[in-house]
Parts: C-alpha cells; structure tokens; sequence
C-alpha cells in the first residue's frame, strides 16, 4: 500500500514538468510584447530592454522554460508579479487557501447531499420524491455555475436581504458560491449515486443479506453503499476537477479574492508569471486530488488492494 | 443513408431514440436552434447592434419581447444572434476535438505500444489541467475572437475524445472479426475505415452529443469572464457578464441569455441521454 | 418434536405469487400445495422457469415487491403461518429458522467484506454473543465446510467457485435453522466441484438434522441427496413421492417425459427423447392440465379443468386425471 502510494506520488514529476511545459509554451506563443503592455506605449526604448532583460524575457524559450524550472525546484521560486512586484508564490499564498475552501466546502457540500438524495432516489425508486430530485437534477447540470450564482444573488441578496453578495471572509458571505459552485457537481453525484445503488441493490449479496435477516437499513448502508461508492467516487473525483476550474466562475461573480480570479485579472494585464503560478497550483491540485481518489478506491475496493500489495 | 434499410443498425436506432420523448424533445429543440442561428437577420425584429438610448432599460413588451439593455439594443434579437455563436462554437470545437481526439486515440489503440505510450502520456498532462481552465490558458494565449475561442474550447474537449477512441478501439480490435479480417490480408487502412470506426461510432455519436453541450458552457463561461467573444457581438455569457451591474433593478436582462444557455444544454443532454440508450438498450437503465 | 409437528413441519397451501411485468401478469406459482416432514430433504425438481426458485423466495418471504406479490394460500411453519407474521417477526425467522443457498456463489457473497464478517453477520443477528464469540464461531463454521479458518480474515475474489459456495453453505448453517433451502447449490460449479460439494451437504445435513429443499433440475443430485421429490410444472406440483417410489414408477406423462430425457449409462445407448413443444406462457396459464398440450396421452376433458392430486399408490401422488379413470398410466 505504501509502494502504490509512493510510486503514484512518483509519477507526479513528469506530469508536474509536462504541465509547467505546457503552460509555458502557451504563454510563451501569446502575441503582444509583455514588457510594452507593462511599462506603456511611452516608455522609452532602453526601459523596455532593461525590462526584457530582468524578467528573462529576452532568452530562448527552451533556456526561460529551464531557468523556471530550475528556479522552481532550487529556491522554491516561481517568479516575481510584473506588476505588484511582489513574489507570484506570496500572491498565491493569499488567494490559494481561498479557492481552496471555496472549492472544498462545495464539493463536501455536493457529496454529503448528493449522496443522502441519491440513495433516498435509489431506495424509494419512482416515488415522488425520485421524480423532483431527478428533475431538479436534471435542471441542475444544465445551469452554468456563473447564471445560477447571479441568480442566486438576486434572490437571496437583493430581493430577501438574507445574505451577502460578495466577499469570502464570514459564513454567510461562504453560503451563497458554495451552493453556486456545488449545484452542478451535488446533481451529477445524486444521479451517479442513484443508477449506482439501483444497481447494486439487485445483486445476488444484497439477496443474500435479506436472507439472513438482516436490517433493510444496514443492508443499505453496509453492503450496497460500499459496493456502490466506487463509481462515486471516480465521479467525485473528475467533479473536484470541475469544481476547481467552476470556482474561476464562482469567484468572478461573487466578487471572491481566490487564484481563479487572480489568473483571469494576471491573463488581462499580461501578467504572466501570475497566470503560469496560479494555473499550475490549480493543476497540481487538481493531480493530488485524483491520486487521493485512486488510495481511496484500493482503501474501499479489496479486490484492487491485493492487486497493489 | 438518409432511408436507413429496415432492420439496419441505424433505422433500429432512430426507432428507439423516436419513442423516447425527452430525445424527441430535445433534438426538436436542437432544430429550431440550429434554424434559428442560420436564419438570424431574418428572424430578428432588431440588428444585434443597433443602439437606441432613448429605449434602453426597456422592461419586456410588445415592442421588445425580452425588453432592452443598457445601451437600447432589443434583447430578443441579441439572443437570437447570440445562438449563432453557441452552434458554431460548439460544432466547430466538438468536431476539432472529434477528428485530431479522434485521430490521436485510434492510432494510439491501433499501434500501441510506445506510440500509444506517449500519445497518452501526453493527454494525461492536458488531462491533468481542468477542462475550464485549460480552455482559459489556451484563449488566454490565443487573444479574443470567435475562430480563438473555438480553438480553445475544442483542443481543451480532445484529451477526452482519444480516450473514449481508444478504448472502444482497443475494445474492438480484440475482437475475432478483426483477426480474420487480417488473416484475410485486409489492409490496416481497410480494417480501421471499414470494420473498427463503424463499430466504435455509438460511443463517439454519444460523448460528441454531450461535449456540444460542455462546449457551448465553456464558450458562454470564458465569454462570460471576457476572454471570448468581444462585444458589441452578442454571446449568451458575455449578456450574462454586461447585465450583471444591472441585476438589482432590470433582473429581466440576466434572466434571458441564462435561460438560453440552460435550454440549450437542457436540450442536448436528453439527445445525448435518448442516444446512449437507443443505441445501446443494453446500457438503459 | 411431536408426531404432529413433525408430519407437517412445513406446509404450503394454495400458493400464488405473482409478478407484474411489461408483458402481463406472471403466475409463477400457481396454487401449489407442497408438504415436509421434519428431518427430511425433498427435492424440488422442474425445468427453468417452472417457479421453483420463487417457491424458495415466498417460504423466505424474499419475493421482490414490487413487481413480485404473494397473492394468496399460507405458508405453515411447524404449525405457525408465515405469511401473517410482522415485517420484524419474519426477519427474525429468515436466517435464524429458516435459511437458504443461492445458486451462484460467484455473486452471492459481499465483494467488499471478509468472508467471515459475512458469516459473523449472521450469527450475529439471532445469537446474544459478544464479538469474541460471534468471531470464533464464524471460524468455526469455516472449518467445518473445509476451509482452513486463518482465511476468514480474506475477501471473496480470494476464494474459487468451489470455496465460495462453501462459504455460503457456512452462512446459511451458521445459525442451525431448522429448515434448509438449497436453490441449486451445485449448477455454477465445475462437476468434480459439485461432487465435493454435495458430498459437504449430505454430511452437513447428518450433522445438523436440518429439513432441506434441495432445489434442482438434475435428477441425478436429486436421487442421490434426496428422502422424496416432488415434481414442479408451471407453478404447481404435478407428482410427489418417495425418491425410490418415484424413480421406479413415475406416475405422471411429464416426469416419465423427464426420465426419458435423461441418459441412462446402465441400459442400452439409446436415443434420448425429448418432451415436444414449451412450458405454456406463465402471463396466459391454460385452464386445464397445463401439461395437456405437450402430452401424447392427453384426451380434450384434460384441457377443461385443473387436475388435482390423486394417490396412484401409498404416498405417491400425482395430478393427472387418466390416473384416477385407470388406476395408473
């Protein structure tokens, strides 16, 4: 278990560089000078120069793409905001924990009622409660993260006074983007949750378990939840991805300081070095969730952990 | 093909897909959507551009049927071209994504090993970014415009394509039929156009069904955070963006391009939905 | 257990279950009459869909509703009616009284728990012991059905067929019911598997004295495992006996259609025969013999009305009315 463990941890490095080198081509191919948008139209000719000079700009791609690298894994430096000034690592450090609860709350949020409504769908099947849930969920995924968030706004903020419609400092201010971000995620996970449980439910075990006269709840909780959570949690895990790129959304409407919005504010001043650290945070995240999903499944499956022993 | 064969695999299909209304319903929805982006200047009451200050904040009407925005322009009508961006975003980028995701994933299957190593290695890293965020890095680097945005969104949805591809050709070409097709001496050419593509095609229909969707919500989101379609053209999320400052007093303007994008993705997830279980009864649930 | 207790241990009386599907209503059991004495082990015998499996789910009050429904007759055990009894009452009884094997060990067991947890489970449930206990008897349970105890503590895909449907065999023994249904424990086995396992159950049944259906359609289990049979057609019992009685003498044209069927290495080789024509529609159940169209001594009265059970000798009966006009076919 602890070799799966580090060898998965292992194959974070290529994936980690070929990420960064993605990014860096990308950026490195975006047209426009970064030291003329920067600086301004007035600045003189030698201020650009020094400007190319000391951020690396005038080297070739593959000796800038190196340096960062080395920079990275040396002294813990991933660059310097050509704007602020301030170092791109202490930017994230303020925005990260942000996004982090951000998107963290919503997909606790999204799984605890997902599943609660998907296993109630599953277990009372065709009932009324099924029918809305399923419509609702239906209505769910179809909704954009940013449409439900304004809409939400405009219920909650501005018509009933109940909550704020921005900010990300005290709970009721938390409320809102988190149900926003969580809606799309919470209507996948009852379905995934539903056609799961409705499958397992017909098993033979589940028979068998009737058989000895067992529980119908701890029938469903020990023996068909288990079997079930497997698909679920593939699903949740793809959903965190989702959910982290959601939040750029969910951020830009609630008016929330968290590394989406400060990628998409560093992509329109040409800010470079910001946009490169925030979406490799987000992409590096987005990796160590889904290692954590792969140890989950060996941890809930036993079938894989005697193939990973 | 347009009067499949009785019995055929296809005319089955369209036989099961007709009896599932939800299906019906949304490719009915999907038509007039398409009809609506095609014939826009006819069917709009208004250019998609044309300002009347004196009009603006009008609440929906006789005259304006969604009423009109800040800047006088008839929301109907924006709406209305709006749905051209959406159709040819997310046609244009599901096929971009179809053909080289596709392409990547059949000769990964097909000719494994290193090949099929470092193809997949490589969807892996673009797999390993969100979809959304990917889509931002990638208009980010690209500029505006709508040909930018379709790039965008298209190369972001093909890691997912190779997969599905793969696996379905993988799938397939295990199968015996294949083996005495090459005992035959067909050739590789021959057996992928003639025997693997054909049977992987129920898969690849079904996830391109759902992507336009995801596609037409990527474009609407990286619209919506100013990195798509520049204004004054009109885009279902870029309306959404410019009502937002209006919210509290002229809600009307926020409700309509929103209802826009929800139908549409509405619409193409009961097609995709009515396809996976027409063509795969099996799978139906 | 007195004489009376022990005569009517077990006893159906004008069982219909019935399912609701798409296509109509499926009478999978249609007014079947079965009786079992204590300690004995009868086999039910029937081709595919004959409703015996749905037999063993109504005595384990297991039928799936919907789309399935218990919709009339009473089942008697050891003198009480099942059928009346709580929802809390009958999980007490299920497992703890009465118990049953399925017939796929590959999927009977929980893929995710250890197979002791899933006997321990059921000991668990109707003894009062503490954890110590319940664990010690699950082990227990494992060696007795051949399986090394220090394997417990392993997960279902560890195990083959074979060992599997032991497990199950342990569970279902776990609590010593008092009665035992078998729904063909050895048809997903290999066959020397089968023979090993059947051997387990003959000694098993020895050891516990537990009354047993054994469900099957070979004919050879049957004869082997089995006190008496009975004969299973279109959701009723068309002959019942001793095994002996019955396999001298079957009385009804559908169990000698059976014995005919069947390769016989003792006699001359000789063509296997087989009964003509499909069991009738379970949604369109004819009104008379529901074996009349498929017989070639059938006579027009056999399709008018339902026969019902004539004693063609001492404790062997049979539903077929040219039984009662000559005395045997």
């Amino acid at each position: 278990m602890v070799r799966f463990c580090l060898r998965r941890l292992l194959t974070l490095i290529p994936v980690t560089l070929g990420v960064t080198f993605l990014l860096f081509s990308l950026l490195y191919m975006t047209p426009g000078d970064p030291a003329l948008l920067v600086l301004g139209p007035e600045a003189t000719e030698d201020a650009l120069r020094e400007f190319r000079r000391e951020h690396g700009l005038d080297q070739p791609f593959l000796v800038r793409y190196g340096r960062f690298v080395y920079n990275a894994v040396v002294h813990q430096d991933v660059g310097r905001s050509y704007i602020t000034h301030r170092t791109v690592a202490s930017e994230i450090a303020d925005a990260f924990p942000v996004t982090l609860t951000l998107s963290i709350g919503a997909i606790f949020f999204a799984t605890l009622m997902g599943m609660i409504f998907g296993i109630i769908c599953a277990v009372k099947q065709y009932s009324i409660f099924d029918n809305v849930a399923m419509v609702f969920a239906m209505l769910g995924i179809a909704t954009p993260v940013f449409y439900l968030g304004i809409l939400l706004i405009l219920l909650f903020s501005v018509h009933l006074h109940w909550l704020p419609s921005s900010g990300f400092d005290t709970p009721a201010q938390r409320i809102l983007p988190w149900i926003a971000l969580s809606s799309v995620s919470l209507s996948i996970i009852t379905r995934m949750t539903r056609s799961s449980m409705l499958e397992v439910i017909r098993s033979d075990y589940i028979r068998t378990a009737r058989a000895k006269g067992q529980k119908e709840t701890v029938i469903i909780v020990k023996h068909a939840l288990r079997n079930a959570l497997i698909p679920i949690i593939t699903i949740i895990g793809i959903q965190f991805g989702h959910l982290l790129g959601g939040s750029i959304l969910a951020e830009s409407v609630f008016s929330i300081p968290g590394v989406g919005r400060l990628a998409v504010d560093a992509i329109k001043s040409r800010d470079y070095p910001v946009v490169q650290g925030a979406v490799i945070y987000l992409a590096l995240a987005y990796v160590l969730i889904n290692l954590l999903v792969d140890i989950l499944y060996t941890w809930i499956d036993p079938r894989l952990r005697t193939r990973y022993r | 093909m347009i009067f499949p064969r009785k019995n055929s695999n296809l005319y089955l299909t369209l036989l099961r897909l007709k009896r599932n209304r939800l299906a019906v319903f949304g490719l009915a929805v999907l038509v007039m959507l398409l009809l609506t982006a095609i014939f826009a200047p006819r069917i709009a009451p208004y250019h998609y551009a044309t300002q009347n200050l004196a009009d603006a904040f009008e609440a929906p009407s006789g005259k304006h049927y969604l009423g009109t925005d800040d800047f006088g322009r008839d929301i109907f009508s924006r709406i209305i071209y709006g749905a051209r961006v959406s159709t040819q975003v997310g046609l244009f980028a599901v096929s971009l994504a179809m053909i080289s995701g596709g392409l990547l994933g059949a000769s990964a299957a097909y000719y494994g090993g290193r090949i099929d190593g470092i193809i997949m290695r490589c969807m892996d890293i673009f797999m390993s970014i969100p979809q959304i965020l990917l889509a931002i890095a990638i208009a980010a680097s690209l500029g505006p415009g709508l040909l930018n945005l379709t790039i965008a969104v298209g190369v972001a949805a093909l890691p997912d394509f190779a997969r599905v591809v793969r696996g379905s050709v993988l799938t397939i070409s295990g199968q015996e039929y294949i083996e005495a097709a090459r005992c035959m001496g067909a050739s590789d050419a021959w057996i992928i156009l003639r025997h693997i593509l054909p049977n992987c095609s129920a898969p690849i229909i079904v996830q391109s069904t759902l992507r336009v969707g995801q596609a037409i919500l990527a474009t609407a989101a990286l619209s919506f955070l100013g990195l798509g379609v520049q204004p004054p053209y009109p885009e279902w999320g870029g309306m959404l963006a410019a009502s937002r400052g209006y919210v509290r007093d002229y809600a009307y303007m926020t409700i309509a391009p929103g209802l826009a994008i929800m139908i549409t993705i509405m619409a193409l997830n009961f097609l995709g939905d009515g396809l996976r279980d027409a063509m795969d009864p099996k799978l139906k649930r | 257990m007195d004489q009376q207790q022990r005569e009517n241990f077990l006893e159906i009386r004008d069982l219909y279950v019935q399912y609701h599907t798409d296509t109509g209503l499926v009478k999978a059991v249609d007014g079947l009459n079965l009786s079992l004495a204590g300690g004995e082990t009868l086999g039910l015998v029937g081709e595919t869909g004959a409703g015996k499996t749905t037999t063993a789910l109504a005595v384990m009050q297991l039928i799936a509703s919907p789309p399935g429904r218990i919709a009339g007759g009473s089942i008697f055990l050891q003198g009480e009616n099942l059928l009346k009894k709580s929802k809390e009452e009958q999980r007490h009884i299920r497992g703890g009284k009465i118990a049953m094997i399925f017939q796929d060990p590959m999927t009977s067991l929980n893929p995710v728990l250890p197979v002791q947890e899933q006997i321990a489970e059921m000991i668990r449930l109707h003894r009062k012991a503490d954890a110590d206990e319940v664990l010690k008897k699950a082990r227990d349970m494992l060696s007795l059905v051949g399986i090394r105890p220090e394997r417990g503590s392993e997960y279902p895909h560890q195990f083959s067929g074979g060992m599997k449907q032991r497990v199950v065999i342990a569970i279902a023994l776990a609590c010593n019911p008092t009665l035992l249904i078998a729904d063909e424990p050895t048809t997903a086995l290999d066959v020397t598997i089968q023979a090993q396992v059947l051997e387990l159950m003959r000694e098993l049944r020895q050891h516990f004295n537990t009354s047993t259906i054994l469900i099957s359609h070979d004919l050879g289990v049957v004869a082997e495992l089995c006190d008496s049979v009975a004969i299973m057609y279109a959701g009723r019992i068309v002959e019942k006996a001793d095994t002996k009685n019955l396999f001298r003498r079957p009385l009804h044209p559908y169990t000698q259609g059976l014995f005919r069927s069947v390769p016989d290495l003792t006699g001359n080789v000789r063509r296997l025969d087989t009964i003509a024509g499909l069991p009738p529609d379970p949604t369109n159940l004819p009104p008379g013999c529901c074996f009349a169209s498929r017989c070639n001594i059938a006579e027009p009265d056999c399709s008018r009305s339902r026969p019902s059970m004539i004693e063609g000798e001492t404790g062997h009966f049979a539903a077929c009315f040219k039984l009662g006009k000559r005395g045997g076919v």
